[in-house]
């Protein structure tokens, strides 16, 4: 399956340390059109940081990273900035902008860094929130919005730049329970809409139905990679399956 | 006791003319330091070693000397030296704005440090650059952290403002103290300078506090964040 799509990101042996800890060492990644692949894992294993270091939020120490077979120069702002216009970024703590509403959360970069007009902006703000069923609370702040609703308003936002590819750090779990449903819903909508994307999750509903391959990280390698199927099939003995039993276990414990 | 009273009442006008000065001092002392503090506190947050070294250094020295040797230093020592014929008024204004934009900048710095660092991330993941980052998203909110800070600032500079009189500014101080040794009627007078002066500093905190409402964000308490 991967053989015959050409990959639109290559993520090469990304290695990267603070001080004498190795958090991530020589990860790699390939990623073709419409691919959805799922970082599984302990937490301090290196999910987070991979993420950063494939928008260059985090430099990496060393590796490579091509978009559209163009080698990105870290030291190259140019290059970085365009990096970041491409591959769009969801966090785990949503980090709307608070002094802004919904509606100028999604056109502030717009107009800064698409150069829209206002009213461009706006138009293409009220389309993505529409997306997100968020089409009546343009003119709430985020303190004035739900969790699930805050993480779809940074979803509205980070679509409305285009992305190529989606990067998502634990998008549900800093959502109790009840909240955690609208924003599934909203990244199964994008899987069915053929977005790329990597996620980092512990949702094991998105794990089973969107990836078409799980990665487990541990110790900042990447330990086990392969298809749900593969990976998951009863009486594998694979991490993936010991992890995700666990997931499975305390998931019945909470409901 | 009738005389004290008439001295008040005619030199009641004079004295409030010198208000317009003090005024004039506060007002472009505040954005002179709101302008030095905005640029420093981004330099002292994300700037190199370097730039923060010589900010730092910069913020010392207005912290340490005090604001009547640097009057005299600035009008009778360094802009001549320089040889520069600014006024008293002038020469107050610029001392105490350069003071104040150390101060400022310590405030912004503690607001920028208390954001949570995500929004800046948030906004480079999306494309944005450094600057841009800094401008939209960073300044709107430091500054409305700032403004309970800033109004302590304000008090401060109004009351230092009154030192303005020891390189001859005509200010509210000046003025009390030309009429007060020509009347002799010191007590009454000084009473009127402090009323005024306690006036000003109560409008403008009202006024800043009145501010600091209009721009609140909507959702967050008026005590911090949430």
């Amino acid at each position: 399956m991967m053989t015959d799509k050409k990959p639109i990101l290559r993520v090469k042996n990304i290695t990267k340390s603070f001080g004498d800890v190795t958090i991530l060492n020589s990860v790699s990644i390939e990623l073709a059109k419409g691919d959805i692949k799922i970082l599984i894992g302990p937490s301090g294993g290196g999910k987070s940081t991979f993420l950063q270091c494939i928008n260059c939020l985090v430099m990496p120490d060393s590796g490579e990273i091509e978009l559209d077979n163009e080698r990105i120069q870290f030291t190259r702002k140019q290059d970085i900035y365009r990096l970041r216009q491409e591959v769009g970024m969801i966090f785990q703590d949503f980090n709307l902008f608070d002094h802004l509403t919904a509606l100028g959360n999604i056109t502030v970069p717009l107009r800064k860094v698409k150069k829209m007009s206002k009213k461009e902006a706006e138009q293409r703000a009220r389309l993505e929130l529409e997306q997100v069923g968020l089409s009546d609370k343009e003119s709430l702040y985020p303190a004035q919005l739900s969790g699930g609703q805050k993480q779809r308003v940074a979803i509205a936002r980070a679509l409305a730049m285009d992305p190529k590819i989606l990067l998502l750090d634990e998008p549900t779990s800093a959502l109790d329970p009840t909240l955690i449903g609208e924003v599934i819903n909203v990244i199964k909508g994008l899987a069915v809409k053929g977005m790329t994307m990597i996620m980092a999750t512990h949702q094991i509903s998105l794990i089973h139905n969107l990836a078409d391959e799980i990665l487990f990280m541990e110790d900042g390698r990447i330990v086990e990679q392969g298809p749900p199927d593969a990976l998951l099939a009863a009486g594998n003995k694979s991490k993936s399956q010991g992890f995700c039993d666990l997931l499975n276990e305390l998931s019945e414990v909470e409901g | 006791m009738q005389n004290a009273l008439s001295v008040v009442v005619d030199s009641l006008p004079y004295l409030l003319q010198g208000s317009f000065l003090t005024a004039g001092i506060v007002v472009f002392a505040m954005f002179l330091g709101l302008f030095i503090g905005i640029f420093m506190s981004v330099g002292l947050v994300y700037g190199n070693r370097y730039i923060r070294n010589i900010l730092t250094v910069y913020v010392w020295i207005f912290r340490g000397v005090p604001v009547v040797v640097l009057l005299f230093l600035f009008y009778f020592g360094l802009f001549s030296f320089l040889g520069l014929n600014f006024s008293a008024f002038a020469t107050v204004s610029i001392v105490l704005g350069m003071t104040t934009g150390a101060y400022q900048a310590n405030i912004f710095k503690g607001a920028i440090l208390s954001l949570p660092q995500g929004q800046f991330k948030a906004a480079s993941a999306l494309g944005m650059s450094d600057i841009q980052a800094i401008k939209s998203i960073v300044l709107p909110q430091i500054l409305r952290l700032s403004i309970p800070a800033w109004s302590n600032e304000y008090s401060i500079i109004l009351k230092d403002s009154a030192l303005a009189f020891v390189i001859g500014a005509p200010e509210i101080m000046a003025r009390t103290q030309f009429v007060a040794s020509r009347t002799y009627q010191h007590l009454s007078l000084y009473i009127t300078a402090g009323i005024i002066y306690f006036l000003l500093t109560w409008a403008g905190v009202i006024g800043l506090r009145k501010l600091e409402q209009y721009v609140r964000i909507p959702g967050y308490s008026q005590h911090g964040n949430q």
